[in-house]
């Protein structure tokens, strides 16, 4: 059957199985790889992605179950003339990757949060982001990041 | 994963008749039921997606309480809940995490009664009413043990109707991997008694702790506990703990749902 979504702004289509998950919709159905499958069980977080302006974990979702929504992938967090978004240059800026695997997920439920949240204390960074795993940075310098693009200095961090 | 066919009806009455063919299954958030048919627990040849219909989203109080829609998200409990029943809304703002909160439903949980899923011990707790396409279950008849429900074949949950306590609170022990509940307590408190209902715990799934509810009803405070203790016979035993741990565990997560209620 074939699915369209609105992905990152314009309408994309592909064909589908009743099965096919959304992260292979937008990985092997339009070419979208900058969402990554981690642990494919619904743990790590590493496929998340915006459906109608919500975070969801795009392994765990079937495509055709949300034929015709409004997708947001890491391929549509750049501005328009191609620099980083604020979130995606607080995560270079202060290293808030390594291998960088988990990032595209990081980088999706950061922008969530800061949208339901725009000033998050440093607790909540840490439990929004409960459901996206790193196994490289220890986590620090990814809530440094989120706090650094919310327009919060380190100063609110406690010390590590 | 097998393949299978997805249908998405957008009436209650379209999905019940969809139900009825051969090897057909209900699909809600699919928080749980897409990671176990990935491992092949599950293998259904129609999944009927219940996320399209719109009478089975929501949240409305009613004079027999807060009426939730079964297709309703963890997510839209936490935040629309919050003001009508606090301790419910909060117990649906810790399940899993943000992502899977914006998917997995309160019906789908109820459904499936995982012995460590979280809003069985609200439902319990509260003498909900568990309303479906058919019928409606009271919460002391509908749980029946690890993964098994009063439900019927093709039966889907519509609503539940959770009456307001004057307090309540749920304290959860979360398995910090899974962020289930190793034992999770929901205690509420109404006038005609409190109910306490434990979840995680049992190998019998979610259950009522009778002794504390008569003791907690004549005094609500978590001294009442002293003396009372909970037998580990029965309790599920694994890496995470032992039979004897959970049920030490119940009885201080009863106290501290008791204070924090």
């Amino acid at each position: 059957m074939k699915v369209t979504m609105t992905v990152n702004g314009k309408a994309m289509s592909a064909e589908t199985e009743g099965r096919t998950l959304l992260s292979s919709f937008l990985r092997d159905g339009l070419g979208l790889t900058g969402t990554h499958v981690g642990c494919d069980t619904t743990q790590c977080g590493a496929c998340v992605v915006h459906v109608d302006g919500k975070p969801v974990k795009s392994c765990t979702v079937l495509a055709q179950d949300v034929a015709g929504a409004e997708v947001r992938t890491i391929e549509g967090m750049a501005n328009k003339d191609g620099s980083l978004s604020v979130i995606q240059q607080a995560f270079q800026d202060h290293h808030g990757l390594q291998c960088g695997f988990c990032t595209p997920g990081m980088v999706m439920s950061s922008a969530a949060l800061l949208a339901e949240n725009p000033t998050p204390t440093e607790a909540e960074v840490r439990a929004y982001l409960e459901g996206n795993i790193c196994r490289c940075t220890g986590y620090h310098n990814i809530v440094k990041a989120v706090m650094a693009a919310s327009g919060q200095g380190e100063q609110q961090l406690a010390a590590e | 994963m097998h393949n299978f066919e997805l249908v998405k009806p957008s009436t209650v009455q379209d999905a019940v008749a969809a139900l009825a063919a051969e090897g057909a299954q209900a699909l809600s958030g699919g928080q749980t039921l897409l990671p176990s048919m990935k491992q092949r627990l599950a293998a259904p040849d129609v999944l009927v997606s219940l996320t399209g219909i719109a009478e089975m989203r929501g949240i409305c109080l009613s004079d027999r309480g807060l009426a939730i829609g079964g297709a309703t998200t963890h997510a839209t409990i936490a935040t629309e809940a919050r003001a009508h029943y606090p301790a419910l809304a909060d117990q649906a703002s810790h399940i899993g995490d943000p992502a899977v909160r914006n998917r997995g439903t309160i019906g789908g949980s109820l459904a499936n009664n995982d012995p460590s899923a979280c809003y069985p011990s609200a439902a319990l707790a509260s003498g909900a009413t568990i309303v479906t396409n058919q019928r409606e279950i009271a919460a002391d008849d509908y749980f029946q043990g690890m993964f098994t429900t009063a439900l019927d074949e093709g039966e889907i949950i519509t609503s539940v109707i959770f009456p307001i306590p004057e307090k309540a609170a749920y304290v959860k022990f979360a398995q910090p991997a899974s962020r289930f509940a190793l034992v999770g307590v929901f205690v509420a408190k109404y006038p005609q008694g409190v109910r306490v209902a434990v979840t995680g715990a049992s190998e019998e799934g979610v259950f009522r702790w009778a002794e504390a509810e008569a003791a907690l009803s004549s005094n609500f405070s978590a001294t009442a506990l002293e003396g009372l203790s909970v037998p580990a016979e029965g309790m599920i035993a694994d890496l995470h703990g032992s039979k004897d741990y959970r049920a030490a565990l119940v009885k201080v997560l009863t106290g501290r749902a008791v204070t924090a209620a």
